[in-house]
């Protein structure tokens, strides 16, 4: 799964999808984890990055990590690796 | 070193264009982070999670709020504090050092105000269950005693045979004050004539001594116009008796029921916003009472049971985020360590609930979950949280009134329960339970008390 490469990304948060004229926000650490998406690191990476800038355990980020590429799922702004 | 930013949750929301929040506000979610100067994060660390707070300041300006508003509008006023809100010695003794008597309804209230220092002629006793026990001690202590039914009648008057005592009575009321349900169980219906039927009983054989009519026309009222007609309608059995038998009453007890500042669950504006003041309810019983034609030499004294809302604002429930989770529509939830079994109002009332740290702008709509293994522990069954954490603190706020008394041992053991005095010194006033304290009510007969597994 990666994110839609026509999703545009603010620096303040917003997220817009052009294809269904959706906008969204996300918070600092959404914002940090979808940059991150974006540029194809793996959610290990990704782990890796947000437990050195916070106070977090890793089970905690990868568990709220998962969750949040659920909810972009839902939201329509994942595809398949192959689309 | 270097020091790590505190951690949020990842959340992405969908921006819906044109749909302002339901109240165009986002109040609810502000961190609360004190109870009257002192920090929660420290009462939990000392008292542990959950606690029920208490705010002795608070529930003594509530008191005396309420007694100037009916003191201003009617010469003689006296207040008789509701044991079942919240019976905690502690509490009950605030309101007996503000100069409330005891309102009670069973053998063991009765014997807890009792024991609290409260003379036996400061004591209603009201409610459907009065054993011949709990009579026989009320008559000799010179009680207010409430009739709710005809037997309770024949029986105090064979009392007052045998003990040579005359028991000091009111009839309890019922009545159509405009709104639904009618509480018609208790006491005697007044639109049947009942009412009247049992006040001549009283009068007729002398036994008893008629001193006083009583109404509780319900509980979480909204409308003031209801006392209106309640106190209009007890005026009016009061004129009557002054007629035919020449009988002053000493006093009108209206109960108590008027609404506190919580939010009804399907309510769509918050409690705060909406319920009916103090001041309204005074005002339209005093008004009532004053415009009837109930001519005494002397007023009848006007008694109010006042309970929840002079209580519940001050108190709170401080609990802990014990987990997140994502429901499988996709919702949020969120499950804590305060569950129904210690915050029975949960049924009632949206009680607000906020963090007790501080938090980004972000928030969810969540799903807050008890900490019980049954599907009925919901505390909020949608609310707008900024994004806890397992560990963080919350807040359920107006919490006073009848959870300190309906809470049940139930799957897991009751809190401590802390009182914050008026120089900001905590105290704790009830204790958490124990297995030791609920084993001790246990017996295990002999052949029961080995297995081999
Ligand atoms: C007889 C009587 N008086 C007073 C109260 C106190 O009512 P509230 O807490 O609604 O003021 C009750 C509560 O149900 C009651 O039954």
């Amino acid at each position: 799964m990666n994110l839609k490469n026509n999703i545009a990304i603010s620096d303040s948060g917003f997220v817009f999808n052009p294809s269904s004229g959706e906008s969204f926000s996300v918070n600092q650490i959404g914002l940090e984890m979808l940059n991150m998406l974006r540029q194809k690191f793996t959610t290990e990476d990704i782990v890796t990055h947000i437990e050195k800038g916070f106070q977090a355990e890793r089970p905690t980020i990868e568990r709220d990590l998962n969750d949040f590429i659920d909810m972009m799922n839902q939201y329509h702004l994942m595809q398949d690796e192959d689309e | 070193m270097i020091t790590k930013k505190r951690y949020e949750r990842p959340v992405i929301k969908k921006l819906e264009s044109n749909m302002p929040n339901k109240f165009g506000m986002r109040t609810e979610y502000e961190p609360v982070l004190h109870i009257e100067d002192i920090a929660i994060k420290d009462l939990i660390t000392k008292y542990g999670s959950p606690l029920f707070v208490i705010s002795e300041k608070k529930i003594r300006r509530n008191y005396q709020a309420a007694k100037q508003a009916f003191e201003t509008r009617y010469p003689r006023v006296q207040f008789a504090w509701s044991y079942k809100t919240n019976y905690l010695n502690a509490v009950c003794n605030i309101f007996h050092q503000e100069g409330s008597w005891a309102e009670v309804v069973s053998g063991f209230e009765y014997d807890k105000a009792i024991r609290n220092g409260v003379p036996g002629s400061n004591i209603i006793f009201n409610g459907p269950d009065k054993s011949e026990q709990d009579l026989r001690k009320a008559v000799t202590n010179n009680s207010l005693i409430h009739i709710d039914h005809l037997d309770e009648l024949y029986l105090l008057q064979e009392i007052a045979k045998s003990t040579k005592h005359k028991p000091k009575v009111a009839i309890r009321v019922n009545m159509d004050t405009g709104i639904f349900p009618i509480w018609d169980r208790f006491g005697f219906n007044f639109e049947n004539g009942q009412a009247w039927d049992a006040l001549n009983k009283i009068m007729f054989t002398g036994t008893l001594e008629l001193v006083g009519l009583h109404t509780h026309i319900g509980t979480f009222m909204l409308s003031p116009n209801a006392y209106a007609v309640a106190a209009a309608k007890l005026a009016n059995l009061a004129q009557r008796l002054h007629q035919k038998y020449d009988h002053e009453i000493k006093y009108i007890d209206m109960g108590g029921g008027f609404a506190s500042r919580n939010t009804l669950k399907g309510a769509y504006l918050p409690g705060v916003d909406t319920n009916p003041t103090i001041d309204e309810f005074a005002e339209a019983i005093t008004s009532a009472l004053i415009n009837s034609d109930f001519r005494p030499k002397n007023p009848p004294l006007l008694i109010l049971e006042t309970g929840r809302a002079l209580i519940d604002d001050a108190a709170w429930l401080l609990g802990s985020v014990i987990a997140n989770k994502r429901l499988a529509d996709g919702r949020r939830s969120t499950i804590i360590d305060i569950g129904v079994n210690i915050l029975f109002t949960a049924f009632w009332y949206a009680h607000k609930v906020t963090p007790a740290q501080k938090f980004t702008s972000y928030t969810e709509d969540t799903v807050l979950y008890g900490p019980l293994c049954m599907n009925i522990d919901v505390i909020r069954d949608n609310i707008t949280l900024p994004l806890l954490n397992k560990g963080d603190q919350v807040v359920v706020h107006h919490v006073g009134a009848y959870n300190m008394t309906q809470w049940m041992q139930f799957i897991t053991l009751r809190p401590k329960v802390v009182l914050i005095d008026q120089n900001n010194k905590v105290h704790v006033i009830r204790n958490n339970e124990t297995l030791e304290n609920m084993l001790e009510l246990e017996a295990l007969p002999d052949h029961l008390a080995n297995f081999d597994l």
